[in-house]
């Protein structure tokens, strides 16, 4: 059984963290993990940053921007995550657009995924077709877990499918935006996690876009399996730096 | 052996190209446009409005040109399409005429548009007036800061224009902010995508849309030459709409020969060029697999050329198509040939030509036809909003 898989049987409300590899610092990617993996976040998502983010907001675009500038690339993040399996446990996933692993090889990428022991790939832009036709096999045979989006636009047609074709949990997007942080959410926020609870998929949800606080966690949680929060916690790391981590962590829960 | 197609597959594919690769966020809008867009443009009341506004409001059939002087000194019977005629000076309005009356029939009440030069920015503004739309347009900072004239048309015309501040500021971003902002609106609005690019279906809905310009040649030829065929048909290449309208009755006709011009802009290999057939790899933007200009890692690179409008840094789909299959050649022409080209249709014609049409007029210079070729060039658009450009340049 995949990290992840084991961690989602732990019937809690799990937090993931979205970071950007590569900002603040191309240096941070190790010590970002580990300080994740001491304040004891249950999943973690390593951004891989690419020039044309169309599903990010401008926080995590401008991390990108800034990540690409100091050097950051696909094959810099395998070099830093080379030893990173004897240093944390915390279930790991690479999240980025289908454009750099489809030039650094989907093949390759999945095969260097496992030797770093990355446990699941997030590729927003992926089509679901297109990957039950080319790269399901590429996945499995690496012991990669896929997680695909839902979003309140979704139909119940198409989420029985993505929950059929999933192994891990479904992203499930709280809101019609692109990511980033939030205050608070509205009552039709609600009302889409209590939709999406009702039809008591195979696999559970974890609630990403928006969440940034206690509040939201809280809310996002409420009738889902955990949340992400992405982009709250790169402009902490803007604001506090990497030692500001542990104190982020401890206010969401 | 099986014939190649050059028509997109139900799949949305034009052989390995096209396709829809978005994040799950636009699934549903771009689901919507799949499933109904065939169906729309094949009734017969939404041709008949279409066409009624592409006679009366946008001034077509646009005039096949026999050019005399320009022939004599090239030695071929060339003729231009004048789709600089068309109301807005451009062949963009034909796609945003198509495109808001499909909006309304799926029942949008907002349009969002991006632009480079503010051509496409333009033309869509001027249909959003025409229907009473609202009308966002997004467009590069820099972008803003180049085309004032065009920007302050847009507002003229009731559009608000929003500025991309992402990445480098100009085409490029100004599509990944409009992108945006149809995942924040997924359900009023509809994207009026400006070029044969983007996800399935929007390749060939576009190119259905411009291909009413080859469509009038092969009357117009008829007429005028007593066959539908040239024997080359000429067309600039930024994302490809105007090629794509051009080129569109004849891809099947394997005697027409088809000649795409990219800009070369400083020289193909000078770090500072827009050619992306011959500087791209097979790669995803915008939502579609085609040949795209970019690093190793995959990170989309910065086009350059002298014309707004062709510094794209992909071509659309059927372009890269086109250009694996072999069945288009591609041409580059760099900003001097293209300027002095201009300057040259001007002088031997009287027509002012956009930059981006004044690659294809260069092409005349290097390639060498018989006396008797017919070659129809698309003169896309006309060079008012190229101007300054030309004043800066020629020290006018």
């Amino acid at each position: 059984m995949n990290r992840i898989q084991k961690k989602l049987e732990e019937k809690k409300k799990l937090l993931s963290i979205y970071f950007t590899a590569g900002y603040p610092t191309t240096q941070d990617t190790i010590p970002i993990l580990m300080a994740l993996e001491k304040s004891g976040v249950d999943l973690i998502e390593i951004g891989l940053p690419f020039s044309d983010p169309l599903a990010d907001g401008t926080t995590i675009q401008e991390s990108a921007a800034t990540a690409l500038k100091n050097g950051m690339a696909t094959e810099v993040i395998f070099n830093q995550l080379k030893d990173v399996r004897k240093k944390i446990t915390v279930p790991l996933l690479l999240m980025g657009y289908f454009n750099p692993i489809l030039q650094f090889g989907v093949e390759n990428f999945c095969q260097k995924c496992y030797e770093t022991g990355i446990d699941g790939l997030i590729i927003p832009d992926l089509p679901i077709q297109v990957y039950e036709e080319f790269y399901k096999n590429t996945f499995e045979k690496n012991g990669l877990i896929p997680i695909f989006l839902i979003t309140p636009q979704t139909d119940n047609e198409r989420i029985n499918r993505i929950d059929s074709i999933s192994d891990g949990f479904i992203y499930m997007v709280s809101n019609n935006g692109t990511t980033g942080a939030k205050k608070t959410f509205e009552k039709e926020q609600s009302e889409y996690f209590k939709r999406i609870f009702a039809m008591k998929l195979k696999h559970p949800q974890i609630v990403g876009f928006g969440i940034s606080n206690k509040d939201t966690f809280y809310q996002a949680t409420k009738f889902t399996s955990g949340a992400i929060i992405g982009s709250a916690f790169i402009q902490m790391l803007s604001r506090d730096g990497l030692g500001g981590i542990d104190a982020f962590i401890k206010s969401i829960r | 052996m099986q014939k190649t197609s050059y028509q997109v597959n139900e799949k949305g594919y034009y052989g390995e190209f096209g396709g829809a690769f978005i994040p799950e966020m636009l699934y549903p809008n771009v689901e919507e446009l799949r499933q109904n867009y065939l169906k729309i443009l094949n009734d017969p009341d939404f041709q008949k409005e279409v066409n009624q506004l592409l006679k009366n409001y946008v001034g077509r059939p646009t005039p096949l040109y026999f050019a005399k002087r320009f022939s004599d000194k090239y030695g071929a019977k060339i003729y231009l399409k004048r789709e600089d005629l068309c109301h807005t000076g451009a062949h963009k309005i034909n796609n945003t005429i198509g495109q808001i009356v499909l909006a309304k029939r799926l029942g949008k009440k907002r349009i969002i548009a991006e632009t480079g030069a503010g051509q496409h920015g333009v033309a869509t503004a001027t249909v959003c007036a025409l229907m009473g739309m609202k009308c966002i347009v997004y467009m590069g900072d820099i972008d803003i800061k180049r085309q004032a004239p065009n920007v302050a048309r847009m507002k003229m015309l009731g559009a608000t224009v929003i500025p991309a501040h992402s990445g480098s500021k100009t085409l490029k971003d100004a599509t990944n902010e409009a992108i945006r902002d149809w995942i924040s609106n997924p359900i009023n609005t509809h994207y009026i995508i400006g070029s044969v690019v983007g996800p399935h279906p929007y390749p060939d809905l576009v190119a259905r849309f411009q291909s009413v310009i080859s469509k009038e040649i092969k009357q117009q030829l008829l007429e005028a030459e007593g066959t539908e065929n040239p024997d080359y048909v000429v067309a600039c290449v930024g994302g490809g709409s105007n090629a794509a309208g051009i080129f569109y009755h004849y891809l099947d006709r394997l005697n027409v020969k088809l000649i795409a011009v990219e800009a070369a802009g400083k020289g193909i290999h000078s770090g500072k060029s827009a050619a992306t057939s011959q500087l791209g790899k097979i790669g995803i933007i915008h939502g579609s697999k085609t040949l795209v200009m970019q690093s190793p890692d995959g990170q989309i690179t910065e086009p350059y050329s002298i014309s707004a409008g062709l510094d794209y840094p992909g071509i659309g789909p059927m372009h890269a198509h086109l250009f694996q299959t072999k069945r288009v050649q591609f041409l580059s022409v760099t900003d001097d040939q293209a300027m002095l080209a201009g300057i040259e249709l001007s002088k031997m014609e009287g027509i002012i030509p956009a930059i981006e049409t004044a690659h294809a007029i260069a092409i005349f210079k290097e390639q060498k036809f018989k006396k008797d070729d017919i070659v129809v060039v698309n003169l896309s658009g006309r060079g008012d909003k190229d101007l300054n450009t030309y004043i800066k340049y020629f020290n006018l």
